[in-house]
């Protein structure tokens, strides 16, 4: 028996998808033309599903910080914080962090899933107890299993249920930490989060927000949700990324607890892994300053999010939440998606297909995420090419029922 | 109320009928991943199930040692009688 036929059937799904045209894990971008355009086999395709929510990967501010520390100090650090000593633009960049947020300190990782298996695995331990919400990212699960504290999962978004589990949670003895995102990176809700704060100081437990996408997205200065509902206070900790809209590769954690450093010697996933690069380091601190400076860019990105929302809703598409810079679209089954997904791209439109496991309640979606960077005359053809594909799938539906 | 195992595998087999679309029949050896072909997370979704029934947290750290009715049905007596 081979170790990998443990994957037989994930792998027959998996050549099933292919068999419908292209591999949607797969993709491959020939070139990348600006924040919003890719060539996709030899043809322009408009980027709909990138998280470049400022659309900042090709300022030429930030390229120019980034490459002029590439030549500063070089292509790799080589080797982690711990053994192989700390750059002092690591440290600059999480000063930059912490005061942005307006936290004592902050941490940073080589990416956002390490920052929450850093995070979450160095905060909690086997004695602990962690509720997270159950839609949380795979990233907080990974982290609160290395952690091997106690987990329980409660139903997402209902501050209620997190309620009913603390209260009967209220004679064991074990420090409790709760987990949720501000925004869900697949169907783009919102925690309600001023009302999971009141849950959280009535039980008097500690609270970790994940803000991978709502930071520079959500806020008057774009500090994320937390900042949208006036609650920072009462976050305990921030767990954050660079890949998102700081067009970066890393991410970080941040609070005001005094003892928070310990995860320096403490964190396994933030001592035993090479630091970031110069190179990611600059771009962050140089987008961290353009969202600090150009708060146009996030409205401009709600404009766009606005104007898919209705322009799809317009069409008769199922939307799963409110709107947001995160619009995803619920087709009836699996087949519908795929097939919406390959019409999508051959038309020169790219989104992310999401398939159970991965969804929320066995949805079967096509997820747009949009960017500052986005003209309007981009999201209306977004908006053509989704009616024209969903055509296309109309059209192939009575073709299988007539050979049916 | 008292919960007896019998009454407890009744009450999961109840819990189970919305993850069995093709109707076979639930015994202690049903596996929930082979016969059932649930996943990770309709599994999780099946225990919050459970948790809400019977008024307890079923901690998904556990999960890994649960794959058949039976090992439920065990799960759930354990976090019963430490209520």
């Amino acid at each position: 028996m081979s170790l990998f036929d443990k994957y037989n059937q994930v792998n027959a799904r998996h050549d099933r998808l292919i068999a419908a045209g292209r591999d949607p894990f797969n993709i491959c971008m020939d070139r990348i033309v600006s924040a919003t355009e890719a060539i996709i086999d030899g043809r322009e395709v408009i980027l709909v599903g990138t998280n470049n929510y400022l659309g900042l990967t090709f300022d030429s501010d930030c390229v120019e910080a980034t490459v002029e520390a590439v030549r500063r100090e070089g292509t790799g650090t080589t080797g982690s914080r711990i053994a192989n000593g700390t750059y002092s633009s690591h440290r600059d960049l999480e000063q930059d962090i912490a005061g942005f947020l307006g936290r004592k300190a902050a941490m940073v990782f080589p990416t956002g899933y390490q920052a929450n298996l850093g995070i979450i695995a160095g905060l909690a331990g086997p004695k602990d107890t962690i509720l997270l919400d159950a839609d949380s990212h795979a990233s907080i699960y990974d982290g609160c299993r290395l952690s091997g504290a106690t987990l329980i999962r409660f139903r997402h978004n209902s501050p209620a249920d997190l309620d009913k589990r603390l209260a009967r949670l209220k004679d064991d003895n074990t420090s409790k930490l709760v987990i949720v995102e501000g925004i869900y990176s697949i169907l783009g809700d919102q925690a309600p989060l001023d009302e999971f704060v009141d849950v959280k100081r009535r039980h008097g437990v500690e609270l970790l927000v994940d803000e991978a996408h709502s930071l520079g997205v959500f806020g008057d200065n774009g500090r994320g949700i937390a900042e949208a509902y006036n609650v920072e206070q009462d976050v305990d900790y921030v767990v954050g990324t660079f890949s998102k809209s700081l067009g970066a590769v890393g991410g970080f954690g941040a609070s005001d607890n005094p003892a928070f450093e310990r995860l320096r010697f403490t964190s396994r996933p933030y001592m035993f892994t090479a630091s970031s690069s110069p190179s990611s380091i600059a771009t962050a601190r140089a987008t961290l300053k353009k969202i600090k400076a150009q708060p146009g860019l996030r409205l401009q990105l709600w404009d766009n999010a606005r104007a898919l929302y209705k322009g799809l809703s317009d069409l008769g598409f199922e939307i799963c939440a409110e709107a947001s810079p995160i619009i995803a679209v619920r087709l009836r089954d699996e087949e519908s998606a795929v097939f919406m997904w390959n019409a999508l791209i051959n038309a020169g439109v790219y989104v992310n297909l999401a398939l159970p496991p991965g969804t929320p309640d066995g949805s079967c979606l096509l997820r747009c995420s949009l960017s500052a960077a986005h003209t309007s005359a981009q999201v209306r053809r977004v908006c053509e090419v989704f009616e024209q594909a969903h055509r296309a799938l109309k059209d192939w539906r009575d073709t299988q029922s007539a050979a049916e | 109320m008292q919960w007896t195992a019998d009454k407890v595998q009744e009450e999961i087999v109840q819990l189970l009928q919305p993850f069995n679309p093709k109707d076979i029949a639930i015994t202690p050896d049903t596996d929930l991943s082979a016969d059932l072909m649930m996943d990770s997370v309709a599994a999780m979704n099946l225990v919050m199930e459970i948790e809400d029934r019977f008024e307890i947290d079923v901690p998904i750290s556990l999960l890994p040692d649960v794959n058949n009715l039976q090992d439920l049905v065990d799960v759930v007596l354990a976090q019963l009688s430490k209520g």
